[in-house]
C-alpha cells in the first residue's frame, strides 16, 4: 500500500530539512574574519606540499570492485531468505540445494580472487 | 485512519524521535567522556552543571559561535554537501526501528515507530550505504592529504564490512521470513533470540557494526597519530558538529539494530506469564529495549578502552578472510535450523 510510505517521505523531508538547517547554522553566529593563513590547508603548521588530486593506489579500486561483485550476491540472497519458509514447505530441500549451488559458485570466485592475491594488503 | 491523521501523527512522532535522538546523542558524548575518564582513572567533565551534566549544551554553544572555515583548496559545494549527507543518513535511519509494541492513545492505535514499512531492513541497509558517500565526499573535497587518506580508508573499510553485515542480516531474514522490523522482533519472542540461535551471525554483525561506525578498534579513518582528524580535519563550527553528531547517532542506530535483529527487541523473557496490567507490560517492554540499547552502547565504549587499534592490513584481512566466510557459514546454518530444528 502506497499510504504506508507517506511517513517515510515525511521522515526523509524532515531529516533533509534538519540537516540543511544545522549545516547552514554554522555560518550564522560565528565571526567571519578569514585570512590567508587560516584558509590554507592544514599540514601541522608547515607550508602545504603537493596536491591531493593525485592517483590513488589501485588496491582501493580492487576493493570497490570486489564490493560490487559480492554485494550483488547479497541482493540475490535476500528475496530467497525472506521467502525460504514458504518455498521449503512447497518444494522441499531443492530450495536449499539451489541456493547452496549459487553460494558455492560465489565461493569459487572468492577462492580465485584469494589465489590471485586480490586480498593481499600491504 | 485517513491521510491527514496519518500525516499529523507521523509529524508528532518525527518531532519526538528527532528530539530524543538529539538528546541521546548529547548525553552519549557526555557518558563517553565520563566512561573514558573512569577507564583512565581521570575525573572527566565536571564543571558545567551538576557533575558536568550540562557539558553537551556548552559544547554545542561553543561550536555554534566558532568561525566557519572553508579552505581555499576545498571544492565548496561538495565540502558543504558532505555533512548534510552524514546528518541526513543518521536521522532517516532511526525512523524505522520500533522501540516497543503498539499502544492505545486517545482512541488511536499508535505504533512506537516513526514509519512502519514492510521493507524496513532493506531501507536501513540502503541508507547506511549512503553514509559512505558523506565520508568519501568529505575526504576528497577538503583538499587536504589527511582528509583524503582518511576518506579513502574509511570507504574501503565500510564497504568491506558491509558484505559480511549483509550476509549476517540474511540469516535473520531467513528465520523471520520478513523484512519488516516488527515481524523480526515478534519472530524472537521468549528467550529464543537470534543471538542464541545464530551466535556466529550475531558476532559477525556486531564486529561489522564496529567497523561501520568507525569505532575503535576499527577507527583507522581518524587515527589521530597519523591522520590528525581524518576526513573531518578541514571542518569547523557546526559542520564539524554535524559529523560528530552523525557518528554518535550511527552508534545508537547500530546498537538499536543489534537489539532489534539479534537481542529480541523489546522482549523480556516470560513477561506474559507474570500476569501484570497491560500498561505495565508495555512500560517494562520499552524499558527493556532502552536497557538493552544502553548496555550495547556501554559495550562500544568498553571495547574502545580495551582493544588497541588494528593495522590496515589486519583490518582488511579480518573483514574479507574471516568475517565474510563466517557470515556465509552462518547463512547455511540458519537454513538448516529452519529446515530441521525449528519447524
Amino acid at each position: 500500500m502506497i499510504i504506508n510510505y507517506i511517513p517515510i517521505l515525511l521522515v526523509i523531508a524532515a531529516a533533509a530539512g534538519f540537516a540543511g538547517l544545522v549545516v547552514y547554522s554554522s555560518t550564522l553566529f560565528g565571526p567571519q574574519s578569514p585570512n590567508k593563513e587560516k584558509l590554507s590547508t592544514y599540514e601541522s603548521g608547515m607550508k602545504p606540499v603537493g596536491t591531493t588530486k593525485e592517483r590513488v593506489s589501485v588496491k582501493y579500486y580492487l576493493v570497490a570492485m570486489f564490493f560490487i561483485i559480492f554485494d550483488l550476491e547479497v541482493v540475490f540472497v535476500y528475496p530467497w531468505a525472506v521467502q525460504f519458509k514458504k518455498l521449503y514447505n512447497q518444494y522441499g530441500i531443492s530450495v536449499f540445494i539451489s541456493m547452496l549451488i549459487f553460494l558455492v559458485v560465489l565461493e569459487l570466485g572468492y577462492l580465485y580472487v584469494y589465489k590471485k592475491g586480490g586480498f593481499k594488503w600491504d | 485512519m485517513n491521510i491527514w491523521e496519518i500525516i499529523v501523527i507521523t509529524l508528532i512522532k518525527i518531532l519526538i524521535v528527532f528530539t530524543l535522538l538529539l538528546l541521546t546523542v548529547s548525553y552519549l558524548v557526555y557518558f563517553e567522556r565520563k566512561i573514558s575518564a573512569w577507564a583512565q582513572n581521570r575525573i572527566g567533565p565536571n564543571r558545567t552543571g551538576w557533575k558536568g551534566a550540562l557539558q553537551p549544551f556548552a559544547d554545542v554553544g561553543k561550536l555554534l559561535l566558532k568561525e566557519d572555515i572553508v579552505p581555499v583548496n576545498a571544492s565548496k559545494v561538495v565540502h558543504t554537501l558532505a555533512p548534510v549527507i552524514a546528518l541526513f543518513v543518521a536521522f532517516t535511519t532511526f525512523a524505522v526501528i520500533p522501540i516497543g509494541p503498539d499502544i492505545k492513545l486517545f482512541g488511536y492505535n499508535i505504533q512506537l515507530v516513526a514509519a512502519d514499512v514492510n521493507i524496513g531492513i532493506l531501507y536501513v541497509l540502503a541508507l547506511t550505504s549512503l553514509g559512505v558517500y558523506a565520508i568519501t565526499f568529505a575526504g576528497w573535497s577538503s583538499g587536504s592529504k589527511y582528509s583524503l587518506l582518511g576518506g579513502i580508508r574509511s570507504s574501503a573499510q565500510m564497504i568491506s564490512y558491509e558484505i559480511s553485515m549483509g550476509f549476517s542480516v540474511a540469516g535473520v531474514l531467513l528465520l523471520a521470513g520478513s523484512l519488516r522490523p516488527y515481524d523480526i522482533v515478534y519472530s524472537q519472542s521468549g528467550w529464543l533470540w537470534n543471538a542464541v540461535i545464530q551466535p556466529i551471525g550475531f558476532i559477525t554483525f556486531f564486529v561489522s557494526a564496529f567497523a561501520e561506525t568507525n569505532r575503535l578498534p576499527f577507527d583507522l579513518p581518524e587515527a589521530e597519530p597519523e591522520l590528525v582528524g581524518g576526513y573531518h580535519t578541514e571542518y569547523s563550527s557546526m559542520k564539524f558538529a554535524s559529523f560528530f553528531l552523525a557518528e554518535y547517532a550511527n552508534m545508537i542506530i547500530s546498537g538499536a539494530l543489534i537489539v532489534t535483529l539479534y537481542l529480541g527487541g523489546w522482549h523480556f523473557p516470560w513477561l506474559e506469564s507474570f500476569g501484570l496490567a497491560p500498561w505495565l507490560v508495555v512500560a517494562i517492554q520499552i524499558l527493556t529495549f532502552i536497557f538493552k540499547l544502553a548496555f550495547i552502547l556501554f559495550f562500544f565504549m568498553w571495547v574502545r578502552w580495551s582493544i588497541p587499534r588494528f593495522r590496515y592490513d589486519q583490518l582488511m584481512n579480518l573483514g574479507w578472510k574471516v568475517m565474510f566466510p563466517l557470515s556465509l557459514l552462518n547463512l547455511v546454518w540458519v537454513a538448516i535450523v529452519v529446515m530441521y530444528i525449528k519447524p
